[in-house]
């Protein structure tokens, strides 16, 4: 997984609350084997109209947000299905970060597994990012990660929360496996615990 | 004395397997469940870094997403992409040496039905899956959740998560039911009450009378939508029903390891005084049977009122109310009990159980699908299946005009060819309503086996208690 770095990027604003992993990435999409190529279907289903053609005035078709890195979304980012395929598109599309009040459990956990950052802020402070989201071209964001900061357009820095271990991961993109496998003694204690209390499992 | 605990406590504190300083735990997986859609990346990460699946004698593969349910998929799969996920499955399981019910293998059906039926879930367990209506298990007392395929991998590869505890939820539905609410409608209100986010955060245990009084299947049915309400898992304490059900199940203790196994379960309750993050409290008496009229689980009300205005709503849910009903082709005001039906699937993980088609089968037997509407019937296994064909009930579905399938998750999220065609309006017993869920374009009003039967008579939304 590559490290998470400090960067800037374009913002887009995606204030409809609730947006699930059906619309993130529709079913038909997820009989890929591979992790690559969802980009290009990402929200598919607001994104083109049913001969293919883009639907002109979804946020993503316009020409300030073609390059967005950034999402600015409405509660409850996520919502829905375990599928991976959600953050595997969003981040093939280019998206590194999505901030809202709130995320779906699954989809926070997955995004951080595939070097994506989900931000959550208080209401009041989404709302200023979503109006400065709004400026097109110019909405242009920074995020670091170390500092656990995001600037506004115009200077404004928020701080968030993040939890330290997923932090740590993220910065040095670390493979949770091999985390976990460097603690292999410690699993082979429990089994060996569990065969003895609980035979029947 | 020791501060008392919840069930999610216990059950927690029994499979951490190592904890770092910062609360970051390694939670040991009793039981991995594995279908097509979200493990062939996992496999594949497997295999480019050399690594084996850890305990392959604890993870269950079956196919059900993909698979076609006319009687004809015995000849194969004609999607190609479909065909390649099943095949991948295929390989995959007998690659790594894992349990497995192949599509043409009567056990086969959708993964949280074969799970229980098998005997593979079981009180007091760490159950997951990659896939979000694995909280259904949580009606044994097991914690259980859905997970992504990154996770699917490193339980492969590990046997546990990397996990930090959530917060405890108690939902209680006190004294009973009235007639014609069911199971469905109970987890329908929760979410209607909490929001789809309500939950997030936080495990959340089913008590009170109510829930007790449900069979095996009903706290099923609950548990599974426990998702749709955000929260990581829903659980319900076990009981003599939950021993039952599991006595003597293929995959179940026998013997001295089962009494063994019975006197632990005994122990898998909330403690007096246990203290819970959150509650919530609805009088049973106080549930209706209940519909979904958006495209959000939460837009759920009883039968009996009317599409909401999205004045009525607050904050961001005004506009995607706006768009909701604009999708689903519904007005304010509109009574629910006025919306004609296209389609009535019954079927899933939520509903696809042997009670839920007896549940529909009551309502239809002597009567007739509407002229002109779609209506299937796809049972959650290929047992829950020859049990309703032994039952009569197959017959009393076929005379009323429905479609007697195979076993998958279908119309559910219409990833095999049974879906909505554009604008087709479906009163459908599965879980999730969200726009293009079961088809491009197409509708889905949520509603209970019974409420879809009645239904399919009607033609419109109904009031089953009409027809009970």
């Amino acid at each position: 997984m590559d490290k998470f770095e400090k960067f800037s990027g374009i913002a887009a604003p995606m204030p409809l609350v609730n947006i699930d992993t059906d619309m993130i990435i529709p079913k038909q999409f997820l009989k890929t084997i591979k992790r690559s190529g969802l980009g290009v279907n990402a929200f598919a289903e607001m994104r083109y109209n049913s001969d293919g053609s883009e639907v002109g005035d979804f946020v993503l078709n316009k020409s300030a947000y073609r390059e967005a890195s950034i999402l600015v979304a409405g509660d409850n980012f996520g919502c829905g299905s375990s599928r991976e395929h959600a953050p595997w598109a969003l981040s093939d599309f280019g998206i590194k970060v999505v901030v809202s009040t709130s995320f779906a459990d699954i989809f926070f956990n997955n995004c951080f597994k595939n070097g994506m950052l989900p931000i959550i802020l208080p209401e009041e402070q989404v709302e200023i990012l979503m109006n400065d989201a709004e400026k097109g071209s110019n909405a242009r964001m920074e995020v670091d990660l170390e500092a656990q900061t995001i600037t506004s357009s115009d200077g404004s820095v928020f701080s968030f929360d993040v939890d330290p271990f997923k932090k740590h991961c993220l910065l040095n993109g670390l493979d949770d496996i091999g985390l976990t496998m460097e603690k292999s003694s410690s699993i082979e204690a429990f089994e060996k615990k569990l065969e003895i209390e609980r035979p029947w499992l | 004395m020791t501060t008392p605990k919840t069930l999610y406590d216990k059950i927690w504190d029994a499979h951490v397997a190592h904890e770092a300083d910062d609360g970051t735990c390694l939670l040991y997986i009793d039981r991995h469940l594995v279908h097509e859609v979200t493990s062939p990346q996992a496999f594949e990460g497997l295999r480019l870094a050399g690594r084996n699946v850890r305990a392959p004698e604890k993870t269950i593969a079956v196919p059900d997403h993909n698979v076609p349910t006319t009687i004809d998929r015995e000849s194969g799969i004609d999607n190609e992409e479909s065909r390649i996920q099943v095949e991948a499955l295929d390989k995959n399981a007998r690659d790594f040496g894992v349990h497995y019910y192949p599509v043409s293998d009567i056990r086969q059906g959708i993964v949280h039905i074969v799970g229980p039926e098998q005997g593979w879930t079981l009180p007091g367990m760490t159950v997951v899956c990659g896939d979000s209506h694995t909280a259904t298990h949580g009606a044994f007392g097991a914690l259980a959740h859905g997970i992504g395929t990154s996770e699917v991998e490193h339980v492969l590869a590990t046997q546990t998560l990397i996990q930090k505890k959530s917060k405890n939820m108690k939902v209680e539905i006190k004294g009973k039911l009235r007639p014609g609410v069911t199971a469905k409608d109970i987890t329908l209100s929760v979410i209607g009450a909490t929001g789809t986010a309500g939950g997030t955060g936080y495990v959340i245990e089913y008590c009170g009378e109510a829930i007790r009084d449900l069979s095996m299947e009903g706290r099923m049915t609950v548990c599974n939508m426990a998702i749709e309400g955000g929260a990581r898992a829903g659980l319900i304490a076990p009981d003599e029903k939950t021993f039952e059900y599991c006595k003597g199940r293929p995959h179940a203790p026998k013997g001295a390891a089962w009494e063994q196994a019975v006197e632990y379960w005994k122990s898998l309750f909330t403690d007096e005084g246990a203290h819970f993050d959150k509650v919530i409290e609805i009088d049973g008496e106080d549930i209706a049977p209940v519909v979904t009229w958006g495209t959000s689980p939460e837009d759920v009300l009883p039968i009996t009122d009317s599409v909401p205005a999205p004045e009525s709503f607050q904050g961001g849910k005004v506009e995607a109310v706006k768009r909701s009903l604009d999708y689903m082709g519904l007005s304010a005001g509109q009574k629910l009990t006025d919306i004609k039906i296209d389609t009535v699937f019954i079927g899933s993980c939520t509903n696809g159980r042997i009670e839920d088609l007896r549940a529909a089968a009551k309502i239809l037997e002597g009567k007739k699908v509407k002229d002109g509407m779609r209506a299937m019937v796809v049972p959650g296994s290929g047992l829950v299946r020859a049990q309703a064909e032994e039952e009569g009930l197959a017959d009393i579905f076929k005379d009323a005009g429905f479609e007697w399938r195979l076993a998958g998750c279908s119309m559910c999220l219409a990833m095999n060819p049974d879906q909505l065609s554009e604008g087709e309006r479906c009163a459908s017993t599965s879980n999730r309503n969200f726009e293009g869920r079961q088809g491009y374009k197409g509708r889905t009003h949520l509603v209970s086996p019974a409420m879809a039967a009645a239904a399919a008579v009607t033609g419109y939304l109904t009031d089953v208690r009409e027809m009970i």
